[in-house]
């Protein structure tokens, strides 16, 4: 189901926590197969379910309460645009419509190429950058002006 | 222990209870959704927020410790805006729907909004609409928009049930209960969910809509299915039983029910339900009076004991009965000269009749379970025999006790099971004896003579250690070990295990009346015939009490054979079923919402229950109609007026205890080999087969448990066979053969067959333990 290499990686986190905690790790888990599979499918979850000794359903409970985890199939690129108070007021709404133009997509719509995913976001904590997007869950761009977005833009393949 | 004061009053609790607790003590109601006495605390619904004396914030009163000199006010001005804020918050998004709501009128968060709720609401925006979803047949969740969100649904699966099949998904606004992704839920306690549900999202299939709960009367009853005793409330409307809920009682059921018990009503009214007595003229069925009817039972008995002597006739009776069905039914036969009577219609040996010293009982009373901090469990299909103390050792798990099991199968029990021996059923006392051994020698006690020659294993080993290092211990004996070829033997062995041990030691018990049918004696006297020889060697006329021989005998083909060869058959059954094909008469008798009687538990408790509602049509309580065949056949002592006289003749509540005993006296050990040429058939009664009355409730039958019998192997055994899983297969036992489907279990032991009894689908094949052979069709 995962590659050795994503199993090595949750045995190192399941490692971290005491031996009858094993479920402590899903999280993490669950970031590691999504880094593998692109998303996370039934029986992805399953698997996690399965190899931590947990319900299946605590699992998608976990994978359904956080925003990074995507339940179903995105783009190459993920791009999260926070919209939450400050960075509304700072531009956030607009710049997620600039995207949204530039795309020609909107929130939870995946590019006709595969290319990118728009998804609109919550707070990141960085509301002093405002406005705040997070690319593929990974990397965070902060004052994100329209041209700093097509400059973005340009850059994901 | 802290002291602390609860609008004004003073209360002393135990160190780390909380000011709920404190509350419930003093009998002040704190508003609540999520708390539940026995669930583990959510605190997510805030209703039950009071005021704590320098505490800067209402403080949720059920997760709130209290501490030594805590002042709580509940109904404080302050109090009281946090509650009631807390219910505009909740019903925000509730619908408000309480008119079509199946719920109304036994809904908390309509009690509590009359309470704390505003008369209208402020809220103008559009409300949140959750979709419906489809869990199975039992539980409904039509109107998930009503759901608060308490999770007692969820709590109650990780931690009652042991599964967790529901969960909440996503957050915030978008949180919902569901499923994990269109599965269904098939807990065998699914239908506690429906009373933990505080408003009506979760609402019971089978009764919705059929009435409003002001309209039903609540009567008090006794479940008739397996050997707890479960109380029940069933509620009533226009003479019919419209549903059952649970009647807490924390030493047998708590507060909980399982499917079985709960939704079992709707077989009591099924399509063949017999409303009027029947004879059989010339091949041809005709309704008849009971007049009529009871002379031509008369006559017919009679006449074969004229023709062929009184050891021709032969009774069966189900030992769901009521305690009066079975004495009487005994005393008749007796009255009329036979000796041949049985209740335990699934036991394959009867080596140990003549030797009991009493009735064989659990050897503990119920809530003792809990206490264990060892138990061991030989052959027992716990979940699907016995759901609720299967529960109760679940929580008791959770507290430490080392629950051992040895058996023919290993269906996950939802618990921890520390050790355990999987071993086809007729290498069980083999096993068994082993743990005897190995018990034996680490108590440097001797060990009996018989199982000297028994090497011990590992599997033995790891059981025998975790065994002697309780302080209090119990050894179950289930349902396989009780139907099992040696349960003689099985007992035997269980008995010297807690002799050893110090330890307690019964069986289960299969029905309700396990261990009232030896009290009313409904077992062959001496000279008398047990069910397998009743059936082996066909009488010539049969009296059948609420049973269907070819679905509740432990060999289905046997009994089919001879109640096709015999005479002449008298039906006393609520139902048609197959004795349209062989009786002679069918008596309309009442199920047990329609008869007073007793159930004797496995604990051996004697509960005595009225009807709940009238007969249907014209059948009778069976009690009264063995009087009136009584009196008819002229038999001495049959003038009773009611059952409690009746009742009160086989023995007095008080009296019961003295009367169950498990030993055995004059068997000698004798430890049958492990191993045998042949496969052998294991085979389980399905839960929602175990009786008439469930067997004709159409929910369950539409569960997964209730899914058509399939033969399971082991691949290894599979393969061996060239059969593939899934695959249709002729099996046969004897010259009995039935077609199923193949199904593959790893977790069987090899060389073992495992194909449910109890059901339609296996009905030609021959007894539950013994060769079995599996061929492609």
């Amino acid at each position: 189901m995962l590659s050795a290499e994503s199993l090595k990686r949750i045995d190192r986190e399941i490692a971290k926590f005491p031996a009858e905690q094993k479920q402590s790790a899903v999280i993490a888990a669950l970031a590691i197969a999504q880094d593998e599979k692109g998303w996370l499918a039934t029986e992805t979850m399953d698997f996690v379910a399965q190899y931590l000794g947990m319900a299946p359903i605590a699992v998608y409970e976990v994978a359904s309460f956080y925003n990074m985890y995507d339940l179903a199939p995105v783009g190459r690129h993920k791009l999260t645009v926070c919209t939450n108070l400050p960075c509304a007021l700072s531009g956030g709404v607009d710049a997620a419509e600039h995207l949204k133009q530039c795309l020609g997509v909107g929130f939870n719509e995946t590019t006709a190429d595969g290319r990118v995913t728009l998804k609109q976001g919550e707070c990141m904590g960085a509301c002093g950058d405002a406005p705040v997007l997070l690319v593929n869950n990974k990397r965070m761009c902060g004052s994100m002006s329209n041209d700093k977005l097509d400059k973005l833009l340009a850059e994901l393949k | 222990m802290p002291k602390l004061e609860i609008d004004g009053r003073q209360i002393e609790v135990r160190d780390g209870a909380t000011v709920m607790d404190a509350a419930n003590a003093l009998g002040i109601a704190i508003p609540h959704f999520c708390y539940h006495k026995k669930l583990s605390i959510a605190a997510n619904c805030r209703m039950c927020l009071v005021q704590v004396e320098k505490a800067p914030k209402p403080m949720p009163a059920c997760a709130t410790p209290v501490v030594e000199g805590m002042k709580v006010f509940t109904e404080s001005e302050y109090a009281r805006t946090a509650q009631k804020s807390v219910m505009e918050f909740l019903l925000i998004n509730h619908p408000l729907d309480c008119p079509i709501c199946d719920q109304g009128g036994e809904c908390q968060l309509q009690d509590l909004a009359v309470g704390y709720g505003k008369s209208a609401s402020r809220y103008r925006e559009e409300k949140r609409v959750v979709f419906h979803k489809n869990i199975g047949p039992l539980v409904s969740m039509e109107e998930m928009s009503r759901c608060i969100h308490c999770t007692r649904c969820v709590r109650f699966g990780q931690e009652i049930a042991g599964v967790m099949e529901l969960g909440m998904m996503g957050r915030g606004e978008h949180a919902e209960i569901v499923s994990f992704v269109g599965r269904s839920v098939d807990s065998e306690l699914s239908g506690n969910m429906i009373d933990l549900c505080p408003v009506g999202a979760l609402t019971s299939k089978p009764f919705r809509y059929g009435a409003r709960t002001w309209e039903l009367a609540r009567r008090k009853s006794v479940s008739p299915h397996d050997s707890l005793g479960s109380n029940l409330i069933v509620q009533v409307m226009a003479n019919k039983v419209m549903r059952v809920l649970p009647l807490e009682n924390e030493e047998l059921n708590e507060c909980w029910l399982s499917d079985r018990d709960r939704f079992s009503y709707q077989g009591l009214n099924a399509a063949d339900r017999l409303t009027q007595p029947m004879l059989k003229i010339d091949g041809k069925w005709r309704e008849a009076n009971w007049q009529e009817a009871l002379a031509a039972v008369a006559k017919g008995l009679k006449n074969v004991r004229t023709q062929h002597g009184p050891e021709t006739l032969g009774a069966l009776a189900a030992p769901h009965s009521t305690l009066e069905e079975l004495y009487l039914l005994g005393k008749l036969m007796r009255g009329i000269g036979s000796q041949n009577i049985d209740f335990r219609l699934r036991q394959m040996d009867f080596s140990a009749d003549a030797k009991r010293t009493g009735a064989p009982w659990l050897g503990m009373k119920v809530a003792d379970i809990s206490r264990l901090d060892r138990v061991l469990v030989v052959g027992s299909f716990l979940r699907m025999d016995h759901p609720l103390v299967a529960s109760r050792m679940r929580q008791a798990a959770k507290r430490g006790q080392q629950v051992n099991l040895i058996h023919a199968t290993d269906d996950d029990l939802l618990m921890t099971v520390v050790n355990k021996a999987i071993v086809p059923p007729q290498a069980l006392p083999d096993m068994l004896a082993q743990v005897v051994k190995a018990v034996a020698e680490l108590k440097q006690k001797p060990v009996p003579a018989p199982l000297a020659g028994i090497g011990v294993g590992d599997a033995a080993k790891n059981i025998a250690a975790s065994l002697n290092t309780g302080a209090n211990t119990g050894v179950f004996l289930g349902n396989l070990a009780g139907q099992h070829p040696q349960a003689a033997q099985l007992q035997l062995l269980a008995q010297e295990l807690a002799g050893l041990l110090g330890a307690g030691v019964g069986f289960f018990g299969e029905a309700a009346n396990s261990v009232g049918g030896y009290l009313a004696q409904a077992v062959p006297g001496a000279g008398g015939l047990n069910a397998a020889a009743m059936l082996a060697a066909p009488r010539k006329a049969y009296v059948l009490l609420n049973t269907e021989p070819e679905l509740d005998c432990n060999d289905p083909r046997a009994a089919i054979k001879a109640m096709h060869a015999t005479e002449f058959v008298i039906s006393l059954s609520a139902y048609k079923g197959y004795a349209l094909e062989y009786a002679n008469v069918m008596l309309p008798i009442a199920p047990f919402t329609e008869t007073s009687g007793t159930f004797i538990n496995a604990e051996g408790r004697m509960q005595s229950f009225n009807g709940v509602v009238r007969p249907l049509g014209d059948a009778r309580p069976a009690w009264k109609v063995l009087r009136v065949l009584g009196n008819l056949l002229g038999i001495k002592g049959f003038d009773y007026d009611s059952s409690e006289q009746v009742r009160d003749e086989i023995a007095r509540p008080d009296e019961v205890a003295a009367k169950l005993d498990n030993r055995l006296s004059g068997i000698a050990l004798q430890i049958p080999p492990a191993a045998v040429a042949g496969l052998q058939r294991v085979a389980d009664v399905p839960i929602y087969f175990s009786d008439a009355i469930v067997r004709r409730s159409a929910a369950l039958q539409q569960t997964s448990a209730a899914a058509l019998p399939r033969a399971w192997m082991h691949a290894a055994l599979l393969d061996k066979l060239g059969l593939k899983a899934g695959q249709a297969v002729k099996v046969r036992q004897g010259d009995g053969e039935a077609v199923v489907n193949a199904a593959r279990d790893d977790r069987l032991p090899l060389g073992c067959v495992r194909l449910a009894a109890g059901h339609p689908a296996t009905r030609d094949l021959g007894p539950m333990a013994g060769d079995i052979s599996v061929e492609p069709q």
